[in-house]
């Protein structure tokens, strides 16, 4: 390890990195002028300083934060623990994690918690979460110990203090709107006191294992980066904020990408009149504009349930490129197709128009298990005039087709008349060709493209996707 | 190029811009430092209406300068963000010495009186302390980009038939981005980069008593919450704080003196953009 300040500074360069958010040498250099301009004991100046320099995207921002705590702490070892802040009552509460009686500790511990939400103080409460990691985060098993934060948080449960808090902002009215708007600065607190105990309890593991290990281990992955199909619950809520701007951004691209292609055929008439201003020289030459091309988009997306959280995003997006294209139709299917066009138009609910498809589409025939090749025929058998050749094909899924028949002729007449056909997979492409993924098969008919994060559907409808 | 920075400190940069209206928190107050202590580019992006524009503005309030803008748009060329030459006057010219030398016109026209400063080159140029502000980057062309780069990296302009104009004094630039699409690498790495979020609920209280003094502080922080509460529902349009203002703005005038059920839903339409939203907002509020 390097030493110094500039060295400390040199190997959070490196974590940053490790953890995804890319930091230049021109960056780590800026950096380090930071060092030089900042007040070097104030240290919420230096976080800001130092982002200022090495974070260049929003998304980054929390990566980096949690790192700065490991590589800059606040303190080090135990929190002071002022003879003010020993509750009355608490026999003893010693801070050295060996409490007389832990039931009254716990009820003073949480009285305080409860004041200090109430108090919207943010640095008392993190004072306070240091305090109680110090008290209640602690495992002694035998060989080794360690801190975990759901210790701190099944001791104090800060969620069964919300009705309380509640009944103290309102002083005793309930109910309405102004319970509505109550809660909303409760639960704010809270989350801010999970975070300061979340942050100390990596503290207190990178104390005794060294900031580098926990570092690896305790940055979130990007939410672009996040597997569509491995997406937990909280990564979906978080993916829906982050598709609805991407899908607008992808949206922007395209348009302007199509309004500014080559101009269009010289437009004599305004060509001449304007060289009359020039003596007769035509200098400015001008064009009529370009009549816009409004290509048709069909989705056909896979909805059963091995891609289920894939097909919810891909079909958010649909809805967004809606705007921009002047036909966008979805079918989706799982061993047949039907029509989900009406479900996901806008002003509808994502949310709704899914639950909704599940409920009213016609999407199984027979078992319930993807058929691609039945839910092929099925669409160009029913929906004929669906893709010409003005039509983008947009194809789905995972390609794993229970080894059923992959019903190529019907897939190639269809990418035959369509004018551009791209199959999107979420799965790795390592994984295709393996078990019963028809991947290969598919991929000769039309180019696949893997599509498992946010990232890769950004570069494929920015790079790929044509005019 | 002479560089002399404007603020002493973090802390005077929070008093100045104070004094101009505009509330800092530590992280703006920090990078504005930083961006004029070492004489870099300051990318600021976030939603919309959180105030950066005002940002910029603020600062050269606060720094006496004078604030040069370069409003992006889908489009936007050379002509219209650098320099330009004036074609019309050189034709005139060219006409009223049709008998003289070429080479002797040729310096002529190519001279400063017939160059339109856009400006890029404007700010450039100025020998005051100048605020340069490039507004919404994001609409602008990739190519634009580009010409940035030269601009915001070494401060100087190349004209072909002029040579180089380098930077009398470095102007403290500003550019704002509402992240529609992701800005180049290139021009990330020249900046400093600040993301402006929507405030906390004790300072966009703060903003909202400055700017509306008259407001009584009970409703202020009854709207401030409300407001929040419709921030975290995910809306088509978030309301910006340009909107808090003009919903309190909005009670005044009707005269009442706190927010209730009947109120908000009455003047829901201040903060809230789309049908959708409104119906959403009213749902989650507990409105109807």
């Amino acid at each position: 390890m390097t030493a110094g300040l500039l060295g400390r500074v040199v190997d959070f360069a490196h974590a940053l990195r490790a953890a995804a958010v890319p930091v230049s040498s021109a960056e780590e250099i800026d950096a380090a002028r930071v060092l030089a301009a900042v007040d070097l004991t104030d240290r919420d100046q230096l976080r800001e300083g130092l982002a200022a320099a090495m974070v260049k995207r929003a998304a980054h921002r929390r990566a980096f934060d949690v790192l700065f705590d490991l590589w800059f702490p606040a303190a080090v070892g135990e929190p002071t623990v002022l003879p003010a802040s020993v509750p009355d009552g608490a026999p003893d509460g010693a801070p050295d994690g060996s409490p007389g009686d832990p039931d009254a500790l716990r009820d003073a511990l949480r009285g305080r918690l409860r004041a200090l939400l109430l108090d919207a103080d943010d640095e008392a409460l993190r004072h306070f979460a240091r305090e109680a990691v110090a008290l209640l985060g602690r495992t002694d098993q035998p060989g080794r110990q360690s801190w975990f934060t759901y210790r701190v948080l099944r001791r104090l449960s800060p969620e069964t203090l919300v009705a309380s808090l509640l009944d103290a902002l309102l002083a005793g009215e309930r109910g309405g709107f102004a319970e509505k708007l109550a809660r909303t600065t409760v639960e704010e607190r809270l989350a801010a006191f999970r975070e300061h105990v979340d942050a100390e309890v990596r503290r207190r593991v990178a104390e005794e294992r060294g900031a580098e290990q926990v570092g690896k281990h305790s940055v979130p992955p990007l939410v672009d980066q996040v597997d569509f199909l491995r997406a937990t619950r909280d990564d979906l809520a978080a993916l829906r904020r982050t598709v609805h701007p991407l899908a607008r951004r992808l949206a922007t691209r395209l348009a302007a990408r199509r309004r500014h292609g080559k101009t269009g055929r010289l437009d004599v008439r305004r060509t001449v009149r304007a060289s009359l201003a020039t003596g007769g020289v035509p200098i400015v030459t001008h064009h009529r504009p370009r009549r816009p091309h409004k290509p048709q988009l069909v989705v056909l997306t896979d909805v059963s349930g091995s891609t289920a959280g894939f097909a919810h995003f891909t079909l958010l997006l649909t809805t967004a490129l809606r705007e921009q294209f002047s036909k966008v139709r979805a079918f989706a299917f799982i061993d047949t197709c039907d029509e989900v066009t009406r479900l996901l138009g806008p002003g509808i609910e994502l949310a709704d128009g899914v639950s909704r498809m599940a409920r009213e589409a016609d999407l199984v025939w027979f078992d319930g298990h993807s058929d691609y090749g039945h839910a092929f025929e099925v669409f160009a058998e029913r929906w004929p005039d669906a893709v010409g050749p003005d039509t983008s094909l947009l194809i789905l899924g995972d390609a794993r087709n229970n080894y059923r028949s992959p019903g190529l002729p019907t897939l190639r007449r269809l990418v035959g008349a369509a004018r551009h056909a791209y199959w999107l997979n979420p799965e790795p492409a390592r994984h295709w060709g393996s078990g019963d993924s028809l991947a290969p098969v598919y991929g000769e008919v039309l180019p696949m493209v893997e599509c498992r994060n946010a990232a890769q559907l950004t570069r494929f409808v920015a790079e790929l996707l044509p005019d | 190029m002479p560089h002399s920075p404007q603020f002493a400190s973090v802390d005077d940069v929070t008093a100045r811009l104070r004094a101009t209206g505009y509330l800092a928190d530590e992280a703006t107050a920090t990078t504005v430092f930083l961006a004029d202590r070492l004489g870099k580019p300051l990318l600021v992006e976030g939603p919309a209406g959180v105030g950066k524009t005002e940002l910029a503005k603020a600062v050269a309030a606060a720094t006496g300068a004078e604030l040069v803008r370069l409003q992006c748009y889908e489009g936007i060329d050379e002509a219209r963000a650098l320099y330009e030459w004036n074609y019309r006057k050189q034709l005139l010219r060219l006409q009223i010495g049709a008998d003289r030398e070429w080479d002797e016109v040729q310096g002529d026209i190519f001279g400063e009186e017939f160059l339109l400063a856009r400006p890029l080159l404007s700010a450039i140029r100025r020998d005051g302390a100048t605020v340069l502000l490039v507004d919404e980057t994001d609409k602008a062309d990739v190519e634009v980009e580009g010409l940035l780069l030269e601009v915001l990296g070494d401060f100087q302009v190349t004209i072909p038939e002029l040579g180089t104009i380098a930077a009398v004094r470095r102007p403290f630039t500003v550019l704002t981005s509402n992240a529609t699409r992701e800005l180049s690498e290139a021009l990330k790495r020249r900046c400093l980069y600040l993301y402006l979020d929507y405030p906390s609920a004790e300072r966009e209280l703060e903003i909202v008593l400055t700017r509306v003094p008259e407001a009584p502080a009970a409703l202020a922080e009854q709207i401030v919450r409300a407001v929040r509460t419709l921030r975290t529902l995910e809306l088509k349009k978030a309301p910006s704080i340009a909107e808090t203002l003009d919903w309190v703005r909005t009670l005044l005038a009707l005269g009442a003196d706190t927010l209730d059920e009947a109120t908000a839903l009455r003047t829901l339409g201040v903060v809230v953009k789309y049908a959708t939203d409104a119906e959403k907002a009213a749902g989650s509020l507990g409105l109807n």
